[in-house]
C-alpha cells in the first residue's frame, strides 16, 4: 500500500458511510430492518477486511508512528488532523474491527426493535473506537475519546433490559465527570506546549510541579473508563443492561480506552507523576483484583459475574502498566486484547442463552450441557482462558504482568496472582451451576443447541483464544519495539532529573 | 455626514413603517405578506451589513467594523430564522397578525444600533428599541393570562434594568465628562485618575446589561417570560437579543472600560460563575421544556461570559464563536419546541415528547442532536464552544473557573440527558403531529451546522478572530 493512501481515516469513516446508507433507506418496517442489518454487517467486513492491511503493513521493527496522515484542521490553534498508529495502538484497531461485525451477528436475531436505528448505532461507535485509537492530536482524541458516550448511550437506554435507563445515565454521567477533568489537563498542555500533537507533545518536558495535577487529571477520565476500584460501580450497571453485542464492545473495547489512555498519555508525557503514583496504582489494582472477584463469587446474575470479573481482570492491566518494565508493559497489553476476545466471547455465551430463556439469573439454569453440547464445549473454552489456563490468551498476558510485578515488590504480585485464584473460583461456580448439574427445568429440556450464525460468531472468537495462548508471539512481536521504546524515554526522563539533581 | 454607514438600520427601520402601513390598508389578513417582507428585508439588510464600510458616523454615536458586523449577521440571522418559525405556529394558535413580524423588525433594528452604538446614548436608544417591541410580543397571545403576566413582567423589570442603565449612564457621563466612548477611552486611559464614581455607574450599566442579557443575579425575569410567552416569541427571545446583549457587553467593556479592567472583571467572574450554576442546578427540576430552556439559556450565557471575564483577546473570541454555535443550536431546539403539538393543540411538557424517537425519528435525532451537543459533548458544535472558552480560561490562569464550568456541564448533560431519555427511553401511547416542512428545513439546517461543524471550524474561527482584531486592537 502506497504511503500517500489514508487507509487510517478510510477505515474510521467508513462507517459513517454504511450508517448514512441505513438512514437514507425508506420502506417497509421489515425490509428496513433486513436491509440495516446486511449493510451494517458489510460495511463493517469490509472495515475489517481493510485493516487487515494494518496487520500484513505494519513494520513491527520501528517504534515510530506508522500509516500516519496529517492534515490542518485548525492552524491557528496548534491543531491537525493527525492520525496514525504505533505498536501499541495498531491492535486495539483491528480489535474494535473485527469485533464489529461479530456484534452485529450477534444482534441479528436478539434486536427485533427499531433495527435501523441499532445499526447505525453500532456504525457510530466503530468509526469513534477506530478513530480514537489512530488519533495522534490530543484534541482529535478527546473528540473521539468523548463521541463514543452518544452511541453507547443509546444503545445501552433504547435496546437494553429493565434498568437501562438508570444505566445509561450512569454510564454517561460518570465517564463525561471524569472526562472533563482530562479536558482541563489537554487544555493545559495545549497552551503550555503550544501544540496537541501527541508525537510533538513527548519532546515537551511538563514541569514536575503540575505533573502530579495532570496525572490525577488523567486518571480521573481513565480509572472511570478502565475501570478501576472504587469508582468501577457505573461497569456492572451498565453490562447487566446492556443488550449482548452492547456488553460486548464495552468489555471488549470500551475498557480498554481507559488503559490505552494510561499508555498513550500519563506514562510517557508525566514520568515523574507516574512513577511517584505507582504506588497508588499498585494499591487500587490489588484491591480491584481481590475486592471485585470476591464480588463475583456472591453475584446471582451471569452478566454481573462477568462484569466484576472484568474490573478484576483490569487491575492485572493496570498493575502490569504501573511496572514500568517490558514484561509488565507488554503482559499488559496482551492481557488486553485477550481480554477483549474472552470477555466479548463470554458475554456472547450469555447472550445465547439469555435469547433463549430470557433470564440471566444463574439459578434459572442447570444442565444446560445435556442438551446444549456445542454450546457447553465454547463456554468451557472460554471459562478457562478467563481463568488464566495456560494454552490459552488470558494465561500469557496475566503471567507477564505478575513476573513483571514480582520484580517491583512481591506482595503486590501475591495480590495480583490471587485474583487468578479467585477467577478459578467464580469462573468455575459459574460454569458449574450452569451447564452441569441435573436438568431439571422444563423449558430447559427443549433448548437448541447453537445455531450456525452463531457458530460462525463464536469461530474468530475460538481461533483467537488458542492462536493468542499458544502463539503468543505473533501478538507480542507487534508491540515490543514500541514498549522499549516507551520505557526508555520513561527511564531517560528519570534520569536526567536524578542527574540534574545531584 | 456619513450616514450611508448606517444603511442597514436605515433600511429596516424604513421598511419596518412600509410593511406596517402597507399591512394596515387591506381588509383581509395580511400576516404572511407581512411576515415574508420582514424576512426579505431582514436579508437585504444581512446583504448591506456585509457590503458596509469601516467607519464612525452621526458625530462618532455609531460605529461599522467588522465586530459589528459578526454580532449583526448573527442578529439578523437568528430574527429570520425565528420569524420563519413563528409563521405557521401563529396561524394555528389564531395569532396571525401582521404586527408580529413588523414588531420583531423593530426590535432587531434595536439589536443592530446596540450593537453599533459607540456612544452610551446610542446603548440606550437601540436598547429601548428592542425592549418596548419585546414588552409587545411576550403579551402577544393577549388572551393567555400567562402571556399577559409575561409580558407585564417583563415590562416592569425591564422598565427597571433600563432605570440602572440610565442612571450608570448619567453617572459616568458625570464623573467623565463624556459618553462618547472614544472619549471615555481616553479619560479612563493608564495614568489618568479615575474617580469612585465612575466605578459605580460602571458596576449600574454592567447591571443593566446583565439584565438584557439574562445573567445571574437579573436573571429572574427570564424563566417565568420564557414560560409566558408563544413559543416562537420564546424562540425569538432566546436567539437574536440575547446576541446583541453579550455583543454590547463585549462592546462596552473591551472598549471605553477597557482599562477598568481591574474594576469590571470581578464582576463579570462572579456573574458568569454564578449564571453556570444556578443554570445548571435550577433547571434538573423544571417539566416545563421552555423553563427548562431558560434556564439552560442562563447557563450558557455564563459559559459565554466566561471569555470576556478572563479578559483576554482569545476569550473574548471564544465569546463570539460561542454566540454563534449557541444561537444555531437554539433556533434547532425551538424549532422542535415551536412543532410540539398533539392533535393540533400545542403541547410544552417534556413528557409531551415521550416515545418521539419511535413516532417522528426526524425529528427526535436533530433534537437528540442539538441536546448533546447543548451538553458539549464531542464531535458535535457545542462542544467546540465550551473548548474556547475553557481554552481562555485556563490560559488566564482561572482554573477555578474552568472548574465551574466543567463539572456544570456534568451537571447540564444530565437535563439535556433526560430530554433524550424522555424522547428515546420512554414510550407513549398519544403521538405529536408530525413537524411542518418549514420547521424541518429549520432543524435540519441547524442540525447539519451542528454535526459539521467538526470538519471546517476554520470559517466561523477566522470570522471571530476578525472581528476581535477590530475590537481590541
Amino acid at each position: 500500500m502506497n504511503p500517500g493512501f489514508p487507509l487510517l481515516s478510510l477505515l474510521t469513516f467508513l462507517p459513517l458511510v454504511g450508517a448514512a446508507i441505513i438512514l437514507s433507506v425508506r420502506g417497509e418496517e421489515k425490509v428496513v430492518a433486513q436491509n440495516a442489518r446486511w449493510t451494517a454487517l458489510w460495511t463493517s467486513i469490509i472495515v475489517f477486511l481493510l485493516s487487515l492491511a494494518l496487520w500484513f503493513g505494519f513494520d513491527k521493527s520501528s517504534a515510530d508512528f506508522q500509516f500516519t496522515e496529517e492534515v490542518d484542521w485548525l492552524p491557528d490553534f496548534g491543531i491537525g488532523y493527525h492520525m496514525g498508529v504505533d505498536g501499541i495502538s495498531v491492535l486495539f484497531v483491528l480489535l474494535s474491527t473485527a469485533l464489529t461485525p461479530l456484534c452485529i451477528l450477534a444482534s441479528w436475531e436478539s434486536i427485533g426493535t427499531r433495527v435501523r436505528e441499532y445499526m447505525i448505532s453500532f456504525l457510530v461507535l466503530e468509526t469513534m473506537m477506530v478513530g480514537m485509537f489512530c488519533a495522534l492530536d490530543l484534541v482529535l482524541f478527546y473528540v473521539f475519546f468523548e463521541g463514543v458516550l452518544i452511541p453507547m448511550f443509546l444503545i445501552i437506554g433504547i435496546w437494553g433490559g429493565p434498568r437501562r435507563v438508570y444505566a445509561a445515565m450512569k454510564f454517561f454521567l460518570y465517564t463525561l465527570a471524569g472526562s472533563v477533568l482530562m479536558l482541563l489537563a489537554i487544555l493545559w498542555l495545549w497552551y503550555n506546549a503550544g501544540t496537541t500533537d501527541i508525537p510533538e507533545l513527548f519532546a515537551y518536558d511538563v514541569p514536575r510541579a503540575v505533573q502530579g495535577w495532570l496525572f490525577f487529571a488523567f486518571l480521573a477520565s481513565f480509572a472511570v473508563k478502565v475501570p478501576m476500584w472504587p469508582v468501577h460501580t457505573w461497569l456492572p450497571d451498565a453490562h447487566v443492561e446492556a443488550p449482548t453485542a452492547g456488553s460486548v464492545i464495552l468489555a471488549g473495547v470500551l475498557l480498554k480506552m481507559g488503559a490505552y489512555g494510561f499508555l498513550r498519555f500519563s506514562v510517557p508525557l508525566l514520568p515523574f507523576a507516574s512513577a511517584e503514583y505507582a504506588p497508588l496504582i499498585f494499591t487500587l489494582s490489588v484491591v480491584a483484583v481481590i475486592y471485585t472477584s470476591l464480588v463475583a463469587l456472591a453475584q446471582q446474575d451471569m452478566k454481573k459475574l462477568i462484569a466484576y470479573s472484568s474490573v478484576a481482570h483490569m487491575g492485572i492491566v493496570t498493575l502490569g502498566i504501573f511496572t514500568f518494565t517490558p514484561q509488565g508493559l507488554s503482559g499488559a497489553i496482551f492481557t488486553m486484547l485477550a481480554h477483549g476476545v474472552v470477555s466479548g466471547a463470554l458475554f456472547l455465551c450469555v447472550g445465547v442463552v439469555y435469547d433463549r430463556v430470557h433470564s440471566r439469573e444463574i439459578a434459572r439454569y442447570g444442565g444446560v450441557a445435556k442438551v446444549m453440547p456445542g454450546y457447553a464445549l465454547l463456554f468451557m473454552l472460554f471459562t478457562m482462558a478467563s481463568i488464566g489456563l495456560p494454552g490459552t490468551a488470558n494465561f500469557v498476558g496475566e503471567f507477564l504482568v505478575i513476573i513483571a510485578a514480582w520484580k517491583v515488590n512481591p506482595w503486590v504480585a501475591a495480590g495480583g496472582a490471587s485474583g487468578m485464584i479467585l477467577g478459578a473460583c467464580y469462573m468455575l461456580y459459574l460454569y458449574r451451576r450452569v451447564v452441569f448439574g441435573k436438568l431439571e427445568k422444563p423449558d430447559l429440556k427443549v433448548l437448541a443447541d447453537l445455531s450456525p450464525r452463531e457458530y460462525v460468531v463464536f469461530a474468530p472468537l475460538v481461533v483467537l483464544t488458542i492462536w493468542m495462548g499458544i502463539y503468543p508471539s505473533s501478538f507480542l512481536s507487534f508491540f515490543e519495539a514500541s514498549v522499549a521504546a516507551l520505557l526508555a524515554r520513561h527511564e531517560a526522563a528519570l534520569n536526567i532529573a536524578k542527574l540534574a539533581g545531584m | 455626514m456619513n450616514w450611508t454607514l448606517a444603511l442597514p438600520e436605515i433600511l429596516l427601520a424604513v421598511s419596518g413603517l412600509v410593511i406596517l402601513l402597507a399591512c394596515v390598508i387591506p381588509k383581509q389578513d395580511t400576516s404572511y405578506g407581512g411576515n415574508m417582507a420582514v424576512i426579505g428585508a431582514l436579508l437585504c439588510a444581512a446583504v448591506l451589513v456585509m457590503m458596509q464600510d469601516e467607519g464612525t458616523a452621526f458625530s462618532g454615536q455609531y460605529i461599522a467594523d467588522p465586530f459589528g458586523r459578526f454580532m449583526k449577521l448573527l442578529c439578523l440571522a437568528g430574527a429570520a430564522a425565528t420569524l420563519l418559525l413563528a409563521i405557521d405556529f401563529n396561524e394555528r394558535e389564531k395569532l396571525a397578525r401582521f404586527e408580529f413580524p413588523v414588531l420583531a423588525l423593530f426590535a432587531t433594528t434595536g439589536m443592530m444600533v446596540m450593537i453599533s452604538a459607540n456612544d452610551l446614548m446610542s446603548v440606550y436608544i437601540g436598547l429601548e428599541l428592542l425592549s418596548l417591541p419585546l414588552y409587545v410580543i411576550a403579551a402577544f397571545n393577549r388572551d393567555n393570562g400567562r402571556s399577559a403576566e409575561a409580558g407585564l413582567k417583563y415590562f416592569v423589570l425591564g422598565a427597571l434594568a433600563s432605570g440602572l442603565l440610565l442612571y450608570g449612564t448619567s453617572l459616568v457621563y458625570g464623573f467623565a465628562g463624556s459618553t462618547n466612548f472614544d472619549k471615555l477611552a481616553e479619560a479612563f486611559a493608564p495614568g489618568q485618575s479615575v474617580s469612585a464614581g465612575v466605578v459605580v455607574g460602571l458596576v449600574f450599566v454592567i447591571a443593566g446589561l446583565a439584565f438584557k442579557a439574562s445573567a445571574v443575579p437579573f436573571h429572574m425575569w427570564t424563566p417565568d417570560v420564557y414560560e409566558g410567552a408563544p413559543t416562537p416569541v420564546t424562540a425569538f427571545f432566546a436567539a437574536a437579543p440575547k446576541v446583541a446583549a453579550i455583543a454590547l457587553i463585549v462592546r462596552v467593556l473591551t472598549g471605553p472600560f477597557a482599562d477598568l479592567s481591574d474594576q469590571w472583571q470581578q464582576v463579570l467572574l462572579l456573574i458568569s460563575a454564578a449564571s453556570m450554576l444556578l443554570g445548571s442546578f435550577a433547571a434538573i427540576g423544571q417539566r416545563n421544556i421552555k423553563r427548562l430552556m431558560a434556564y439552560s439559556s442562563i447557563g450558557h450565557v455564563g459559559y459565554a461570559l466566561m471569555g470576556l471575564a478572563v479578559d483576554t483577546d482569545v476569550g473574548v473570541r471564544g465569546v463570539l464563536v460561542y454566540m454563534a454555535i449557541y444561537l444555531v443550536m437554539n433556533i434547532g431546539t425551538f424549532a422542535v419546541l415551536v412543532s410540539m403539538r398533539r392533535q393540533g393543540k400545542s403541547v410544552e411538557l417534556i413528557d409531551d415528547l415521550a416515545g418521539l424517537g419511535k413516532t417522528h425519528p426526524g425529528t427526535a435525532m436533530w433534537m437528540a442532536i442539538f441536546m448533546f451537543s447543548m451538553a458539549g459533548v464531542p464531535p458535535l458544535a457545542g462542544f467546540f464552544g465550551k473548548l474556547y472558552v475553557f481554552l481562555a480560561a485556563m490560559q488566564a490562569g482561572y482554573l477555578w473557573l474552568a472548574l465551574i464550568g466543567v463539572g456544570t456541564s456534568v451537571i447540564g448533560g444530565y437535563y439535556y440527558l433526560r430530554i433524550i431519555k424522555v424522547m428515546y427511553f420512554d414510550s407513549t401511547e398519544q403521538p405529536l403531529d408530525a413537524a411542518t416542512p418549514g420547521v424541518g428545513l429549520v432543524m435540519a439546517g441547524s442540525g447539519l451546522f451542528n454535526v459539521l461543524f467538526i470538519l471546517w471550524p476554520a470559517p466561523l474561527i477566522g470570522a471571530a478572530q476578525l472581528a476581535v482584531a477590530a475590537l481590541v486592537g
